[in-house]
C-alpha cells in the first residue's frame, strides 16, 4: 500500500527541485510549497498506515484502543503544516515587495544589480 | 613578586598609555622608561637565585583540558633575554622620549612598544609551548603596527604586511610543530620537555617537528631564505628599529633554538639544517651590508649576518660554540641597538641617514662620533672591546668543531671581513670625508638621544677590559641552560699567539683592505649585483602573494558564483549521489509490488496529485498552477482523512485555502509568467536532477519501511493522553500538553511571521530618486 505513496512523494519533490531551481521567483514559491507537501507526507508516512481509526480516547475509557493511528506524526505534520503557512506568507509579501522595488521577478537579474 | 605579575604589569601599563599620554604630554616617554628600568633591577636581584640554579617556576592553569598552561619559567638563559629586553626597553624609551616627542599618535606608539615588550618578556620566560606560542604571535604582531607606524607611506604599510605575513606563517608552522614536540614529548612544559629530550629525538615525528620548528625560527629571525622582510621593517621609527629588530624581537628565534638545544640538538639533521641556513645568512647579510646606503639598511643587514652566526653557532652546539653564542648575543645587542640609536640621532638632527648626503660630521657632533666609534669597534672585533672576545670565542668554537672546521672558519672569516669593513664604511662615511649637501644644519644630537649609545658603548668597552663581570653571573647560567651541564668558563682579552689571533689579524687586514679599496669595491660589486642578483626577494615576494590573491579569487568566484539555483542545485546533485550511493551499497529494501491490494480511491487521489503536480510545473498559466496546487492540497486532505488523521485534514484545508486566496492576491500584481528564461537544455539538465532525486526520496520511503528502530514513543501518548493530560483527542494533548513547548515556539513563528508581512507591506518603497 505504502508503494503508491511513496511515488507520490518522490512526484512531489520531483516537481519541487524542478520548480527551486528556475529563474523566477515564482515559481521558486511554488516549489517551496511542493517540498512542504512531500515532507509532510513523508513524516506522516513515517508512522504506520495499517492502523486508520482517528487517535482519540473513546468515551468512558481512559486509554486508547489499540486500532488507533500513531499520534505523534499527525501532530508534527500539524505543527509544520502551521510554519509552513507561516512561511509561505511571507515568502509570498517578500516578494511582492521584492516586485515593487526592483521591478523584476528574475533571480539572475537581482545578482546583476 | 611572581613572574606572571611581571608580564601582566607590562601589558596592564600598555594599555593605559594611550591615556597617560594624553595626561601628560611629551614628558610620558621618559616616565615610560622607568618601569623596564624596575624590571631590570628586579630581574638582577633574582640573578643569586639563578646562579645556585635555583630556577623559578610559576603556573596556572589556563585551558587545563588543553594542556595549557600560563606557566613561567625563569633559568640563565630566560634571565639573560629578560636583561636584554628590560635593560634595552630602558635605553629606548629614555631615547623615543625625545625622537618620538612631536609625532601624531605618541600614545599609541607607547601602547605598541609596550605590549611589545610585555610579550617579548613573556615569550622568554614562558615554561608553557602554547604560552610561549601566544607571547610569540603577539610579539609578531606589535612588530606589525610599529613597522606600519607610519601608516600613511605606503612603503610602510607593505613593509609592516610583508613582515606579518612572513612572521605569521612561521608562528603557525611553528605551532604545528609544538603540538607535534607536545604530543610526542608528553608534555607541553618546557621542564618536563627537558628531560624527555632522547623520547623525542628517537620518535618518528621528531624530522617534521623539527623542520617546522626551524620555519619558526628562520622567519622569526631572519634567515636566508626569509630574511628580506628585516630591511624592509626598517620603514619603522627608528627606536623600533633599535629595540624590536636588532636587540630583542628578531633574536626570539634564536632564543627558541637555544631553549630547544637539549630537546632537539646533536642530530645531523639539526646541525646540519642550522649551520647551512645560519652561513648563507651571515654571507649573505655580510655582502648586502657592503653596497647599501642607508644608514639603517647597512645596519639592518648587518643585522642578518649577525643571526646567521648566531643560529649557525646554536646549530654547532658544542659547548664552545653555545658559550660563543651567548656572548656574541650580549655584543650585538649592545652595539647593534647603539648604532641604530645613532643612525636615527643623525636622521633627526641632519635630515639625512643616506651615507651619500653625510660625511665630515666629526668637528660638529664629537660626542656622537666618540659613541659611535666605540661602538663600531666593538662590532668590527677590535681590541680591547667586547665584540673582540666575542669573535675570538667564535673562531675559537669553529677552529674546534669537529670536522668541518674549516669551512665554518673561513667562512666566518670571511663575513666578519665584510663586517670590518661595514664598520669602517659606516664611521668614515658619516664622520670623515667632505662635508655634502645635508637637507639641515649638522650640530650635536639632544642629550636624550645619545644617553642610549654612550651607556652601550661605555659598557661594551668596560665588560671587554673586565670581562669576568658578565661571565660567571651572566653568560654561565645561559651556557648551563642550553647545555644543560655546569661549565666552566673564563674570559679574557688576551688568548696568546694561537691560530685563533691570528686568524682575527688576517680579519681586520684584510677588512680594513677592502676598507680602502671601497670605492673600487662597492662600484664592482654593484656592477655584479645589478647583473647576478637581479632577483629582488620583496618582489618575488609580492608577486607570490598577488598571485595567491588572484587565484584565491578566481577560486571564489567560481564556489560563490551568486546563483542561487545553482547552490541549490549543487545540494541537490551531491545529496541524491549520497544517498544512492548508500542506497545501492546497503540495498535489501524490498516492497510489494501488489497494485490490486491498493484501494481504488487511493489509487486516484494518487494519480491526481500525480497529475496535478505535473500539470503544475508545466503549465504556462500562473493561475493555473494556483489551483493545481490547491487541488493537490485537498487531496492531501483526503489522504490524511482516510488515515485517521482528522485534525491534519482540517488545518490542511483551512491553511490551502488561505495560501490560495494570498497567492491569487499577489500574483495579481506580478506580471505574466515570464518569457523563457531557461533554455531547452537547462531545462532537461533541472528535470534529471528533479528525477534523480525524487527517486531517491520514494526509494528512501520504501526502504524506511523495513527499518525497525527501538518501540515507538506513540504507546506512552496513547497511554497517558488522558490519564495525564485529561484529553480524548491524543493529538491535541501532545500538541498543548505533552510537546508544548513546540508548539509555543511555532506559535513565535507565526507571531513573526506576521510582523514580517505586516511590516514589509506597511513600509513604503523610496522612489527611485537618481535619474542617470
Amino acid at each position: 500500500m505504502e508503494i503508491i505513496l511513496a511515488i507520490v512523494i518522490g512526484v512531489l519533490y520531483a516537481a519541487g527541485v524542478y520548480l527551486l531551481l528556475r529563474r523566477s521567483i515564482v515559481k521558486l514559491i511554488l516549489g517551496l510549497i511542493f517540498f512542504s507537501h512531500a515532507t509532510n507526507l513523508l513524516v506522516f508516512l513515517a508512522g504506520s498506515l495499517s492502523k486508520v481509526s482517528p487517535p482519540f480516547v473513546q468515551e468512558g475509557q481512559k486509554v486508547a484502543q489499540s486500532t488507533v493511528a500513531d499520534p505523534l506524526p499527525q501532530a508534527l505534520v500539524l505543527t509544520s503544516l502551521v510554519i509552513g503557512f507561516g512561511i509561505t506568507a511571507f515568502a509570498l509579501v517578500l516578494i511582492y515587495r521584492f516586485y515593487q522595488s526592483s521591478g523584476t521577478v528574475d533571480f539572475d537579474q537581482l545578482k546583476e544589480d | 613578586m611572581s613572574l606572571i605579575w611581571i608580564v601582566g604589569l607590562v601589558f596592564f601599563l600598555a594599555f593605559l598609555a594611550p591615556f597617560i599620554d594624553k595626561r601628560l604630554g611629551k614628558v610620558s616617554g621618559y616616565l615610560y622608561a622607568l618601569l623596564p628600568a624596575a624590571l631590570f633591577v628586579l630581574l638582577i636581584r633574582l640573578l643569586p637565585a639563578i646562579i645556585d640554579r635555583h630556577f623559578i617556576v610559576r603556573s596556572i592553569d589556563w585551558f587545563p583540558l588543553l594542556h595549557v598552561r600560563l606557566s613561567f619559567y625563569l633559568d640563565g638563559l630566560s634571565l639573560l633575554f629578560g636583561l636584554l629586553i628590560t635593560g634595552m626597553g630602558t635605553l629606548v624609551l629614555i631615547y623615543s622620549g625625545y625622537y618620538m616627542q612631536h609625532y601624531p599618535m605618541r600614545g599609541r606608539f607607547y601602547f605598541y612598544i609596550l605590549l611589545f615588550m610585555g610579550a617579548m618578556l613573556g615569550l622568554v620566560l614562558a615554561n608553557n609551548l602554547i604560552t610561549l606560542f601566544v607571547f610569540w604571535e603577539i610579539t609578531s604582531f606589535s612588530s606589525f603596527l610599529l613597522i606600519g607606524f607610519n601608516h600613511e607611506r605606503p612603503e610602510a604599510r607593505a613593509a609592516a604586511l610583508q613582515a606579518l605575513l612572513i612572521t605569521g606563517f612561521g608562528g603557525l608552522a611553528m605551532l604545528a610543530g609544538f603540538v607535534l614536540l607536545g604530543n610526542v614529548g608528553g608534555s607541553y612544559e618546557l621542564t618536563d620537555l627537558l628531560q624527555n629530550g632522547a623520547v623525542v629525538k628517537s620518535s618518528k615525528m621528531y624530522v617534521p617537528l623539527v623542520l617546522l620548528i626551524m620555519v619558526g625560527a628562520f622567519t622569526k629571525s631572519a634567515q636566508f631564505p626569509f630574511h628580506f622582510w628585516l630591511p624592509g621593517a626598517m620603514e619603522a621609527p627608528t627606536p623600533v628599529s633599535a629595540y624590536l629588530h636588532s636587540a630583542t624581537m628578531v633574536k626570539a628565534g634564536i632564543y627558541l633554538l637555544a631553549r630547544l638545544q637539549p630537546i632537539l640538538g646533536g642530530t645531523d639533521l639539526w646541525q646540519f639544517s642550522l649551520g647551512l641556513a645560519g652561513a648563507m645568512t651571515m654571507l649573505v647579510g655580510a655582502y648586502f651590508a657592503f653596497t647599501q646606503t642607508d644608514l639603517k639598511k647597512i645596519l639592518a643587514y648587518t643585522t642578518i649576518s649577525a643571526l646567521g652566526m648566531l643560529v649557525l653557532l646554536v646549530g654547532m652546539g658544542t659547548e664552545l660554540a653555545i658559550t660563543a653564542m651567548v656572548i656574541f648575543l650580549i655584543v650585538h645587542s649592545l652595539y647593534k641597538g647603539a648604532l641604530f640609536m645613532i643612525a636615527g640621532a643623525i636622521d633627526k638632527t641632519v635630515g639625512t641617514r643616506d651615507i651619500r648626503h653625510l660625511g665630515g660630521m666629526w668637528p660638529v657632533m664629537p660626542i656622537a662620533a666618540v659613541a659611535t666609534f666605540l661602538t663600531l669597534f666593538s662590532m668590527a672585533g677590535l681590541p680591547p672591546f667586547l665584540g673582540f672576545i666575542g669573535k675570538e670565542v667564535i673562531y675559537d668554537a669553529k677552529v674546534q668543531a669537529p670536522q668541518i672546521a674549516v669551512y665554518l672558519a673561513i667562512l666566518a672569516v670571511t663575513a666578519n671581513i665584510f663586517m670590518v669593513a661595514v664598520a669602517f664604511l659606516f664611521g668614515h662615511g658619516v664622520f670623515f670625508g667632505k662635508r655634502k649637501d645635508p637637507p639641515k644644519i649638522p650640530k650635536e644630537p639632544a642629550i636624550p638621544l645619545l644617553i642610549g649609545p654612550a651607556v652601550l658603548s661605555v659598557t661594551s668597552l668596560f665588560m671587554g677590559i673586565y670581562p669576568a663581570i658578565i661571565t660567571q653571573p651572566l653568560v654561565m647560567p645561559a651556557i648551563d641552560a642550553v647545555n644543560a651541564s655546569p661549565v666552566d668558563l673564563h674570559m679574557k682579552l688576551w688568548h696568546g699567539l694561537n691560530l685563533v689571533f691570528l686568524l682575527s689579524v688576517i680579519t681586520i687586514t684584510l677588512g680594513l683592505t677592502l676598507f680602502f679599496f671601497r670605492k673600487r669595491a662597492t662600484k664592482a660589486l654593484r656592477k655584479f649585483n645589478q647583473r647576478y642578483f637581479k632577483i629582488e626577494f620583496t618582489d618575488l615576494f609580492r608577486r607570490l602573494v598577488e598571485n595567491f590573491l588572484s587565484f584565491t579569487k578566481r577560486h571564489t568566484e567560481v564556489v560563490q558564483h551568486g546563483y542561487h539555483r545553482f547552490y541549490l542545485m549543487l545540494i541537490f546533485i551531491v545529496s541524491s549521489l549520497l544517498v544512492w550511493y548508500q542506497l545501492y551499497h546497503t540495498r535489501g529494501w524490498g516492497f510489494q509490488a501488489n497494485w490490486e491490494e491498493i484501494p481504488f480511491y487511493l489509487l486516484g487521489i494518487s494519480l491526481l496529485i500525480i497529475t496535478s503536480a505535473i500539470g503544475a510545473v508545466f503549465t504556462r498559466s500562473r493561475l493555473v498552477a494556483i489551483v493545481l496546487l490547491g487541488v493537490i492540497g485537498y487531496a492531501m486532505a483526503f489522504i490524511f482523512i482516510l488515515y485517521g488523521a482528522v485534525d491534519v485534514a482540517i488545518t490542511l484545508i483551512l491553511v490551502e485555502t488561505l495560501i490560495l486566496v494570498l497567492f491569487v492576491m499577489v500574483i495579481y500584481h506580478l506580471p505574466g509568467y515570464m518569457p523563457k528564461y531557461s533554455r531547452p537544455a537547462s531545462r532537461i539538465r533541472d528535470g534529471v536532477i528533479a528525477i534523480v532525486f525524487g527517486g531517491f526520496m520514494t526509494a528512501l520511503v520504501l526502504k524506511a519501511e523495513f527499518i525497525k528502530l527501538s518501540p515507538p514513543i506513540s504507546d506512552y501518548f496513547l497511554k497517558e493522553a488522558f490519564t495525564k493530560g485529561h484529553g480524548r483527542n491524543i493529538v491535541n494533548v501532545i500538541l498543548v500538553d505533552f510537546r508544548g513547548l513546540d508548539t509555543m515556539g511555532e506559535t513565535v513563528v507565526l507571531v513573526i511571521a506576521a510582523i514580517g508581512v505586516i511590516s514589509l507591506l506597511k513600509l513604503k518603497p523610496k522612489k527611485k530618486e537618481e535619474e542617470e
